[in-house]
């Protein structure tokens, strides 16, 4: 009788604190399709969680009809994609390098990646602001090619930056140090040079350190704010999270902000939940190996 | 024949180094893209922090920067903002720090336990992780208003006896109504931290407990507990660092209002340094911040390192 009590306590505990973790984020998505008078109406009843009363899509509207979202939108998904490409491709290169050949200095530049993890990216974001606008950039113009400096308003602004990444090259090089050595010796045997067998032999075995780290890199670009903010200013270059900041300060309606949270949020959490595991393993690995 | 491996040796001896020399070389070219970009971008600007900190650079400007000696941080020290900025960044971590990992561990023991349904718990813990700081902080600048949805929640379950005030309008409240969202949303990553830990511990170690008729109590402070150490100090100093760098929550809900009752480090940088474009006072607080989140770390992987 005691046990059965105390596991409906943590039940009880389970579910209530479901709901507190689960119910703001509901909230957000039914109002995205109610009326602003509405949404204050229903705040003092169950409705506020609920699908009910006059549902319609005007609010999603209204945001692309007071900003480009759908640009917005595009340059997210492109700048956080080329992101997770390049980063997957650059540091597995440099992990393969540090973790299964033999060269000197490879040891000094492990422990030299390892240590700039203790870095927040905080602590020289503004320096970085000021050096990206003195690195020299080369433009097409027409048939010319022009070089200028500074590296404001651009593309690679949003993704240079945080293509190397120490994390990733750790994790790599942690992974592929379980992948038997054996393997490189027996493919060099029958002629193969080092690059086809990062190629061919390793990286098709490393599946899982693919998915965690593009989670991982993924996540952070989609939801970055503080650098494009400082180093956007044109809308056709603005990301999602500077997009729905500025819109939120054009003093719109509550359901519009709903709508656009929406847009920008739910598909990355349906994203989560049908790869929910691989999510959770990211995350724990990162813990567990740190 | 005697001849022959005598003959064949220096021969193959070049091969070796051929092939030495060829594993450096492409070794080298392997890494140098991400080594290139991580000093480019990442040591490069913690250089230019120390070096910028103590000129007058600015963002924009048509002469080259000039060294000022040590006048941004007479400056900073000077600026009553900069002290409050200290003192809130301060007591943002101080709660968030315990309160994050102590609730992050009962989310994990809750969700550990092998009972069905615990894999949806799980989910729904962490959405909120998986949501960005903007998106959050918009949520509950609307959740958060006089008239908005906390308050009359608090009133549904007082029965009408508690109105809650304007959370982010008052001095007093605003910081407390930060953190509780900021916990709200981060706490599941810690979740998922801690029970990576949990499940390393051998369940042996509590069938052990069990045959000599452990509490549960005396299960957890002599067997979970200890066998959380690493994870232990994993947690603390990434909360830690994640609350120092508090900056997305303050730009979008507060400003640093009201009264600078909000205002934190990196917010201070983010102002002086991209909307006054004053960089060089910008990279003395960065370097402020630097050193700060530098001797924390340090002072907490000291505190909780193996003992023996």
């Amino acid at each position: 009788m005691a046990s059965f009590i105390k596991r409906l306590g943590g039940h009880t505990g389970r579910v209530v604190l479901a709901l507190v973790f689960a119910l703001p984020l509901v909230f957000m998505f039914v109002s995205s399709f109610k009326p602003d008078d509405q949404i204050f109406g229903d705040l003092d009843s169950l409705r506020a969680f609920l699908p009910v009363g006059a549902m319609s899509l005007d609010n999603y509207t209204a945001v692309f009809e007071r900003v480009p979202a759908a640009r917005f939108l595009l340059n997210s998904v492109l700048i956080s994609s080329i992101t997770v490409v390049l980063g997957i491709a650059v540091n597995s290169m440099a992990a393969f390098a540090l973790s299964r050949m033999r060269w000197p200095g490879r040891k000094l530049v492990l422990t030299a990646i390892i240590a700039t993890l203790i870095v927040p990216f905080e602590t020289f974001a503004l320096p970085l602001v000021w050096w990206v606008n003195q690195l020299p950039l080369l433009t097409v113009n027409g048939f010319h090619l022009e070089w200028s400096t500074g590296w404001m308003d651009t593309y690679q602004v949003q993704i240079l930056p945080f293509v190397a990444n120490a994390f990733s090259v750790f994790f790599f090089h942690q992974y592929f140090q379980s992948i038997p050595k054996e393997l490189d010796e027996a493919a060099i045997v029958d002629g193969a040079g080092w690059f086809t067998i990062y190629r061919r032999i390793v990286m098709p075995l490393s599946g899982p350190a693919v998915a965690t780290v593009a989670i991982l890199t993924f996540l952070p670009a989609w939801n970055s704010y503080l650098w494009p903010l400082m180093v956007v200013q044109s809308e056709e270059l603005r990301p999602v999270m500077v997009g729905i900041s500025y819109f939120f300060q054009l003093n719109v309606g509550w359901g519009q902000i709903m709508a656009y949270s929406s847009m920008i949020t739910v598909p990355i959490l349906a994203l989560f939940v049908a790869f929910q595991r691989s999510f959770v393993n990211s995350i724990a690995s990162s813990g567990v190996k740190g | 024949m005697l001849a022959a491996p005598e003959r064949l040796r220096p021969v193959r001896r070049t091969r070796t180094t051929n092939a030495r020399r060829r594993e450096s070389f492409t070794a080298f070219g392997m890494a140098t893209p991400a080594v290139v970009l991580l000093i480019v971008f990442l040591v490069v600007p913690v250089a230019l922090a120390f070096t910028l900190a103590f000129t007058d650079a600015r963002l924009v400007s048509p002469t080259p920067a000039r060294f000022v000696g040590l006048r941004n941080f007479t400056l900073l020290f000077q600026d009553p903002t900069f002290y409050k900025s200290l003192r809130n960044t301060a007591y943002f971590a101080a709660v968030v720090v315990p309160l994050q990992a102590g609730l992050a561990l009962v989310l994990a023991l809750l969700v550990n336990a092998k009972v069905r349904g615990v894999n949806f718990f799980r989910t729904v813990y962490f959405l909120p992780v998986v949501t960005s700081m903007v998106v959050v902080s918009l949520l509950w600048t609307f959740l958060y208003r006089e008239d908005g949805l906390v308050n009359h929640v608090l009133s549904a379950l007082t029965f009408g006896h508690v109105q809650g005030p304007d959370w982010l309008g008052d001095p007093a409240t605003a910081m407390p109504a930060i953190i509780l969202m900021s916990v709200w949303q981060g706490v599941g990553f810690h979740m998922i931290i801690w029970l990576a830990g949990l499940q390393t511990i051998p369940a042996e170690l509590y069938e052990a407990a069990d045959l000599d008729g452990a509490t549960r109590r005396h299960r957890f402070l002599h067997v979970t507990w200890p066998g959380l150490r690493a994870t232990r100090t994993f947690v603390l100093v990434t909360i830690t660092i994640a609350a120092l760098s508090l900056f997305t929550q303050i730009r979008v809900m507060t400003q640093g209002g009201p009264l600078d009752s909000t205002t934190t480090v990196v917010y201070q940088a983010v102002h002086s340094g991209y909307d006054q474009q004053q960089t060089a006072y910008a990279a003395a607080v960065s370097l402020i911040f630097f050193v700060l989140v530098l001797s924390v770390s340090l002072v907490q992987r000291f505190l909780t390192r193996e003992k023996d």
